[in-house]
């Protein structure tokens, strides 16, 4: 009995890559310089691509804000341009379709639901119980089974700024995923330090929206890694106002206040990072943001926010052409034409007449078995063993 | 009294049985269940390839044409000659680049340069023929000609007139004929470029960062998407023979390239796709145009609706070919300096290229509605070929002055310019390799509790034997299979690296580790633990009792 609890305990603390000491050897550094003209902005940021992984780690219908939270930086960042196939959407439950939804189908983040967060095109790659701590360290790590699909990857290279978000409950040093098991920020930093070693990433931008937030990036000590946390150490983060008809919580402050500051950036703002540090002030928020930037290397002030929310894309004009003097085969179109048929896609001549399969015959199995043993057990010893001579 | 004495005699011999059982056979036991298993991995091999020295061997065979040197100097001019250079990159990983050169001479240039152009030099090699410089061959201006297969021509300078000795002779040639080398097979940037992922990237040459930036990465295969965007087809019925084109002008290229990678093609054609950027009017050219700072705008509201092949996670390179609708017609693209870009093509780093064809010359104001339109894809693959080749790395930067590159023929692609790519490919796949392998047995080595498979240690072996294969075929100037082994490299130490069983592991720190076994151990060894205290204090009391005796 005592094994089996343990061995219960054991299997919901799947913990990996603890106290890895430190990055081998020196940290590779990236130097960019900043040209005035306006070519440099194809040098001063350094990325051409732009992924997103947004995850919300809590169920139950009380938690709603922490679905709405998510939802919510995952317009900003379609609106600014980061396409579906870049996004990788972690939802742990789902409150539009939630049998307590009095508004089925749509999740508001403002009170008298001015905004339906959910829209009409939401993509969750990662729904309900699939979200677990393995799995959001296997995306990170790149570590998924050859069968998974291209829009469950994160596919980044090493020019590609990643934002991650993640909300829900957490503590000081661990984030609660699902109610059952945590991630500690050691583990993170390890994956964050797995991603650096295999270049995964340019720039990473991490967001975390729990109580005692900042507790989560304490331990990074990978480059290029800035932080935003929604609270201290000690500190609790808080949720806005309550909505009577929907009767729960709809958003968390800190997150309420920056998407009213990215409902402000458009694909051509010049904004930058330092402006996004003074989003909820102490006022608003009651606890305190926090953020770190020493691990990266260029100065946040020269940072725009659509660096990382949005996914504007460097362009260059094509100058060259290739004269190409061949005519195309005209052959090979004929013969084109009648490889256009239709595949049947299941034989359904051959379903409908069908005899049902012989089932081989098995020994009837251990249940009727035991069954049987007990009723003759039984009746023998009622009525006793000498009866046995008439049976057999 | 001796029943007692016997009770205790039989108590003291079970505790120490029990002791003796549980450390002999107990701990031993519990030590090997609670093992993981580990397979064994070639670590020192990792860790001599980690220094990664790299020689790169290139053969280059100098033929002096008559009249360049004089028929005594003729037969003094030496068989071969080695040129060794070395560069250090970033300190950690060398570069030492062996030229043997064959000097060899030639009466006549003309029956050579045919002969060379049936023949096919092996991949990595070079023909550089010295030529007079009074020669008729090249054009007055250019000093250099860069052929199509793996040949040069080089003008003889000037200073050389003919009387000077052998040794000026050679001296005043190894820098022409370097630069040449550094045209055509590599140079010293484009190496370190391949090394990006190890080395520091100084900033100092803008080109190379954009060069860097643009061009994928090496990757085993590559997926290539030709879209057809049609936001008009109630103006525009359009027609394109995308198979007829793909076959003529594309697969030459890709054939050509197959030792680098594998490339799957499709196409697609997508209704009421509009561009998200409006295009302005320009009342003076009566031409609709997008400026060069709105095209970053165009690329997102379209990436949505493209699509991709879900089963692969190969790199996607998207081609779309826009026709304006009939109110927008016809739309040009305008560079910085509102000057109409001859191609009407743009292409985004790491992503593709967009080509706007205006169809309005084929219809009149008055023709009925929907109009059939043939496109003409000669003129529509000769820009998405100039793409692609920009995309896929092959294009380097301007040559030197007085140097004049052929043409690229059929193919799209030199000879030469394959063997440039396959290069810088070869020391890219080394490179990433190498990282790979030496993280993955660093991270193996440090944390003490994740589970190695024998499939794992397989890879890692093969990948092990496949880099020291590669590094030697490098080093012995077979540029074939440098690449081929490099590239089973890459796949080894990836499949290795990203093995999704390298996740399950069992952490524990330590006071979770005490909270478990304490409960299970600490009732079973106390009693065994108090018992054997007693036997030894009453062992210690009897030797006091004794020792008064004995005395």
């Amino acid at each position: 009995m005592y094994f089996l609890l343990v061995y219960m305990y054991i299997k919901n603390h799947v913990y990996m890559f603890p106290d890895l000491l430190g990055c081998h050897g020196k940290c590779r550094r990236y130097l960019f310089c900043c040209f005035q003209d306006r070519a440099g902005q194809f040098f001063s940021s350094g990325h051409t691509n732009n992924w997103a992984v947004l995850v919300c780690t809590s169920r139950f219908w009380f938690n709603y804000r922490h679905v709405a939270n998510t939802l919510s930086v995952y317009r900003s960042v379609k609106r600014l341009g980061i396409p579906d196939s870049h996004i990788v959407l972690m939802l742990a439950d789902d409150m539009a379709c939630n049998h307590r939804n009095p508004k089925p189908a749509t999740v508001f983040s403002h009170k008298n639901m001015e905004l339906n967060v959910y829209g009409d095109d939401v993509e969750v790659d990662y729904r309900g119980y699939e979200v677990t701590v393995e799995n959001f360290l296997r995306i990170l790590t790149g570590r998924l089974p050859p069968s998974t699909p291209r829009s469950k990857r994160l596919l980044s290279d090493d020019r590609s700024n990643i934002l991650i978000y993640l909300t829900g409950h957490g503590g000081n040093g661990f984030l609660k995923f699902q109610d059952s098991e945590e991630i500690s920020n050691v583990e993170l930093a390890d994956a964050f330090e797995q991603m650096w070693q295999k270049r995964r990433y340019n720039e990473l931008l991490f967001i975390i929206d729990t109580c005692q937030g900042a507790s989560m990036y304490e331990r990074f000590y990978s480059p290029n890694l800035m932080a935003l946390a929604s609270s201290q150490v000690g500190e609790d983060s808080l949720s806005h106002q309550p909505d009577l008809a929907i009767g729960v919580h709809l958003m968390d402050r800190y997150t309420f206040y920056l998407l009213e500051f990215l409902e402000d950036i458009h694909p051509a703002s010049k904004t930058n990072m330092n402006d996004l540090f003074k989003v909820c002030p102490k006022s608003q928020c009651v606890s305190t943001p926090g953020h770190r930037t020493d691990l990266f290397l260029r100065d946040p002030g020269s940072v725009l926010i659509t660096d990382f929310f949005g996914s504007v894309r460097k362009v260059e004009l094509t100058m060259e052409t290739i004269n190409l003097t061949d005519p195309i085969d005209a052959e090979s179109g004929e013969l084109q034409k009648e490889m256009h048929t239709y595949a049947d896609q299941l034989p359904v001549s051959e379903i409908i007449h069908q005899k049902p399969k012989q089932k081989d015959w098995h020994p009837p199995d251990g249940f009727i078995l035991g069954l049987w043993t007990l009723i003759l057990l039984v009746f023998f010893q009622t009525y006793g063993v000498k009866h046995l001579k008439h049976i057999f | 009294m001796a029943t007692t004495e016997v009770e205790r005699r039989r108590g003291q011999l079970a505790a120490l049985s029990i002791a003796a059982v549980v450390i002999i056979v107990g701990v031993p036991l519990w030590w090997r269940t609670t093992e993981t298993y580990r397979a064994w991995l070639p670590v020192s091999q990792i860790k001599e390839l980690a220094k990664l020295q790299l020689h790169l061997s290139a053969d280059v065979e100098v033929v002096f044409a008559r009249g360049t040197v004089t028929p005594e100097q003729q037969k003094k001019v030496p068989l071969t000659q080695t040129q060794n250079m070395e560069h250090r990159v970033d300190g950690d990983s060398f570069n030492a680049i062996l030229t043997p050169m064959r000097l060899s001479n030639s009466a006549s240039v003309e029956a050579d340069l045919s002969l060379h152009t049936l023949s096919e030099s092996p991949s990595g090699s070079l023909v550089v023929y010295v030529i007079p410089e009074s020669s008729s061959l090249l054009p007055q201006n250019v000093d250099v000609y860069i052929g199509q297969r793996r040949t040069a021509l080089l003008r003889i300078g000037s200073q050389m007139r003919v009387g000077k000795t052998l040794e000026q002779l050679l001296a005043h040639m190894e820098p022409r004929i370097k630069q040449v080398l550094h045209v055509m097979s590599f140079s010293h940037t484009d190496i370190t470029a391949a090394l990006s992922n190890r080395v520091r990237i100084s900033p100092g040459n803008k080109e190379s960062i954009a060069d860097s930036m643009r061009a994928f990465k090496s990757s085993p295969g590559y997926e290539i998407t030709f879209s057809l965007l049609n936001p008009d087809p109630k103006s525009h019925r359009l027609h394109w023979d995308i198979e007829g084109a793909v076959e003529t002008y594309i697969q030459p290229l890709l054939t050509k390239l197959s030792p680098v990678a594998n490339f799957s093609i499709d196409s697609q054609t997508l209704y009421y796709a509009m561009l998200g950027v409006n295009p302005r009017f320009d009342s003076s050219r009566s031409t609709y145009t997008l400026n060069a700072d709105s095209l970053a705008h165009v690329i997102n509201p379209v990436e949505a609706r493209l699509g991709s092949n879900a089963a692969s996670s190969n790199p996607v390179l998207n081609f779309l070919l826009y026709i304006p609708d009939a109110h927008h017609s016809p739309l040009y693209i305008h560079d910085h300096k509102k000057q109409q870009v001859p191609t009407n093509a743009f292409h985004s780093p790491r992503w593709g290229g967009i080509m706007v064809y205006n169809v309005n010359e084929f219809y009149e104001v008055d023709t009925v509605f929907p109009v059939d339109i043939n496109i003409d894809m000669a003129k529509v693959m000769g820009v998405f070929l100039a793409q692609l080749r920009l995309l896929l790395g092959v294009q380097s930067s301007t040559p030197p002055p007085g140097f004049l590159v052929a043409p690229c023929g059929n193919a799209g692609l030199a000879d030469w310019e394959l063997d440039r790519l396959m290069w810088s490919r070869s020391v890219e796949n080394i490179a990433t390799a190498t990282t790979t392998i030496t993280s993955l047995a660093q991270l193996l080595d440090q944390i003490g509790n994740i589970v190695i498979n024998d499939n794992i240690a397989q890879q890692v072996s093969s990948a092990v034997t496949s880099l020291q294969l590669a590094v030697s075929e490098l080093e012995a100037g077979n540029l074939g299979f440098a690449l081929q082994y490099s590239k089973e490299a890459i796949l080894s130490s990836e499949r290795a690296f990203f093995d999704p069983s390298l996740l399950h592991l069992l952490y524990f720190p330590d006071d979770q580790k005490f909270a478990i076994y304490i409960p299970l151990f600490l009732p079973m060894c106390v009693p065994i633990l108090l018992s054997l205290l007693k036997i030894v204090s009453e062992a210690r009391q009897k030797h006091r009792e004794k020792k008064p005796k004995k005395d």
